[in-house]
């Protein structure tokens, strides 16, 4: 039996993962957003991201150093070279620092060229935080589906790789906090359609394969309503048969052909993702907590969205 | 003058680029486009795909991974009931074996091969490092297109974060190798340390990643060092081959914020590089209908008026007095105003597409997935003529 997702805003560090465009953005500004709200001191990371975590929390862009976005919640943007400037500030005291700047092409250079050195400084940075209790909870999120495994494993691949060097020194302790179930978790965010599914499925036996990290919850996005119960959809197919538009035409007009349609459409959309959330949940078998979350029917996507979702998943909590 | 669909352009160039952001479709347009080629022409075509979904990939039987190509037999086209007038041929890129490929071509001889497939960094950091994926993909296809062996090679794109990079990627490879950072990784290591002190970078990293790992690295790029002019020559011939008069982009988005801005980035990224761009395809859009104003006006009634409409609708419709009619009413009503209010959104999104291309195809949102050769000749024959 696994946990339930109730201690999701219990633990201190979570990774909000899942294949590109599902809403990991959305759902981390959301999880950030609810925890601040009940109290919680907390950050929420954009790392390798595409800068519209801003847009989700309704401010103007982020940077390294993180700004308080609302009452308790504070966000930021992960800057590799700014995290690795940071690092050797506290750790080393090295006076030529301040040089390293001309040099980010070739930082940039040895940081593409050797496994695991930005995902570190990435990870490490967080893992302080956390480390140094900055905050009650950290929110991160993360890379897609694809690389977000080579993150997290990344403290023991440079374990593995690098024999001696601080930076050896130094991931022994992130491990310990990465691997406390009670700590930290992993979000992975999916949709109910077909290749979302598979990758979160595949992603979870990687992530039981090579990390020894939790997976917290699998968060299913962008759920579409099931409009009807049994015995009203029964009542809608008297509607849409041709007896039954004859005579909702009599008295709405002939309009009224595109409103059934449009219902007709949402019963079928929704239909075509039941399977997939069918064997979703078989393919967790009961081992991780599934959070669902509505499709919105918004106008636009910013932070009255992410106070909606944020609402919704306090719903999920039970809060 | 633009044609009305994708036919003239399959029947004129070699080589269709299928472009967009991720989850948006691109893999399913491109063997849409491909089977509908292979259907309708009378030619030899090939769909080089990424990231198939599995059941795509084992309806076109490609199931194992693999560089191999694969013809997807006719008999499969006639339980689509077409009778193809060409040929279908089907090859996934393997990164991995892409890469492999690559070192037994341009290592200079068997010692330097393999030494460099047996290198630990080697799978490491091929699987890494400036965006190898797009690079073998794009590799992948000047080595099928210059083989000649097919008549139109449809490609599919890597889901990179950025729809460009793959478009970098040849150009990124070469400057990778003349870097003067890999130079001077590769000068002996006994001749780096006499001005090692002065050189605060690599004093720094020497602390923190430790010499030995250095070490590593510079070694595996010192075997790859070898390699550099049959890469940058490669890397050459295929932006060459990109640019040129036999290839052209279809750029694949949905109607969603993310995507369309993208893609717009994306549309205007091509023109400035004089590349061919054939056809935006706009995927899995909302139907017009929702649109109607005429509708919501019904549909509010609907909603408001649900419990008074459903007394006058009751005998006339035969439904029982225990049956939940007024329920169903205003459903139907709010179902049709949510759908709308994202149709709007993306007709909004629709005419922000400032910079269209001539031609611009729109593919519905068709239910369920699309993983049977008969799903991806319906969706291939809406964009074709
Ligand atoms: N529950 C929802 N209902 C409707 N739309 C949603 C929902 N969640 C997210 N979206 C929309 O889907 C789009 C993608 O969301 P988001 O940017 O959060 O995804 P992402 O996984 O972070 O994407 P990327 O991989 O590009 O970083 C956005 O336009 C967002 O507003
Ligand atoms: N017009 C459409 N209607 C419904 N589903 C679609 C449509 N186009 C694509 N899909 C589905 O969307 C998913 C993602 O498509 P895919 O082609 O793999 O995207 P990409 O290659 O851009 O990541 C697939 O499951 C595919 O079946
Ligand atoms: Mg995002
Ligand atoms: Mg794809």
């Amino acid at each position: 039996m696994g946990r339930s997702a109730l201690g999701l805003l219990e633990r201190r560090l979570l990774f909000v993962t899942g294949k590109g465009g599902v809403g990991k953005t959305s759902v981390a500004a959301s999880i950030g957003w609810l925890a601040a709200t009940r109290g919680q001191r907390t950050l929420v990371c954009e790392v390798d991201a595409k800068g519209n975590l801003a847009d989700f929390l309704g401010v103007g862009p982020l940077q390294f150093d993180p700004v308080e976005v609302r009452p308790n919640l504070f966000a930021m943007a992960m800057d590799t070279e700014a995290s690795l400037r940071e690092y050797l500030r506290l750790n080393l005291r090295v006076p030529l620092v301040a040089r390293l700047g001309p040099v980010a092409r070739t930082f940039d250079f040895v940081a593409n060229a050797a496994p695991g050195v930005k995902e570190i400084l990435t990870v490490g940075k967080l893992a302080y935080e956390v480390r140094e209790r900055n905050y009650d909870l950290v929110v991160v999120d993360a890379p897609a589906t694809g690389h977000v495994v080579g993150q997290l494993a990344s403290p023991v691949a440079i374990n593995d790789l690098v024999k001696v060097g601080l930076v050896r020194s130094q991931t022994d302790w992130m491990i310990e906090l990465l691997t406390d179930a009670d700590v930290t978790g992993v979000v992975v965010v999916t949709i109910p359609e077909e290749m979302p599914t598979t990758e979160t499925l595949e992603l979870i036996e990687r992530l039981q394969a090579e990390t020894d990290i939790d997976v917290a919850s699998v968060v299913v996005n962008r759920v579409l309503p099931e409009i009807f119960s049994r015995p009203e959809a029964a009542v809608f197919e008297q509607l849409r048969s041709s007896a039954g538009i004859d005579v909702l035409r009599g008295e709405l007009g002939p309009a009224v052909d595109e409103v059934v349609a449009g219902a007709d459409l949402a019963v079928r959309l929704r239909r075509s993702r039941v399977a997939h959330l069918t064997r979703l949940r078989e393919g967790l078998g009961g081992d991780v907590p599934l959070l669902y979350l509505p499709f919105l029917f918004h106008r636009a996507h910013g932070v009255r969205a992410t106070s909606v979702l944020a609402d919704a998943i306090g719903d999920e909590l039970g809060y | 003058m633009a044609t009305s669909g994708l036919e003239q352009l399959c029947s004129a160039k070699e080589v269709v680029v299928s472009t967009g952001s991720g989850g948006v479709g691109k893999t399913t347009v491109a063997a849409s486009v491909a089977a509908t080629a292979a259907a309708q022409l009378d030619a030899k075509v090939l769909v080089l795909t990424v990231d198939p979904a599995k059941r795509l990939a084992s309806a076109l039987g490609v199931q194992e991974f693999g560089n191999v190509e694969t013809q997807v037999e006719r008999a499969a086209f006639e339980q689509a009931g077409v009778d193809p007038a060409g040929e279908l041929w089907v090859a996934m890129l393997d990164t991995k074996q892409s890469w492999d490929d690559l070192v037994r071509q341009h290592a200079p001889d068997a010692a330097t091969r393999d030494a460099i497939l047996a290198n630990p960094l080697y799978q490491n950091i091929t699987g890494r490092f400036v965006q190898s994926h797009d690079y073998v993909a794009m590799e992948r296809l000047y080595e099928i297109h210059a083989s000649g062996r097919y008549d139109l090679v449809v490609v599919d794109t890597p889901p990179t974060r950025n729809a460009v990079d793959f478009l970098d990627a040849p150009d990124r490879m070469a400057d990778f190798f003349s870097s003067p950072l890999l130079r001077w990784l590769i000068t002996p290591y006994r001749s780096r340390l006499v001005n090692l002190a002065s050189k605060p970078f690599y004093t720094v990293a020497d602390r923190i990643l430790g010499t030995q790992f250095l070490e590593d690295i510079a070694e595996f790029f010192i075997l790859f060092q070898t390699m550099y002019d049959g890469f940058v020559e490669r890397a050459r011939a295929v932006t060459t081959l990109l640019g040129g008069p036999q290839t052209t982009f279809l750029v694949v988005s949905t109607l969603e914020v993310a995507p369309a801005r993208e893609a717009e980035f994306f549309l205007d990224l091509l023109a400035g590089r004089r590349y061919h761009v054939g056809a935006l395809v706009l995927n899995r859009v909302l139907p017009e209908f929702l649109l109607d104003r005429s509708a919501t006006a019904v549909a509010r009634r609907l909603t408001h008026d649900a419990a008074d409409l459903s007394e006058v609708f009751r005998s006339p419709l035969g439904v029982g007095d225990d049956e939940p009619l007024e329920s169903v009413l205003g459903q139907v009503g709010q179902s049709y105003l949510d759908y709308q209010v994202v149709a709007r959104r993306e007709a909004e999104q629709r005419a922000e597409l400032s910079s269209t291309p001539d031609l611009c195809l729109t593919v519905p949102a068709l239910e369920g997935d699309i993983h049977s050769l008969g799903g991806l000749l319906d969706l291939g024959g809406r964009l074709w003529t």
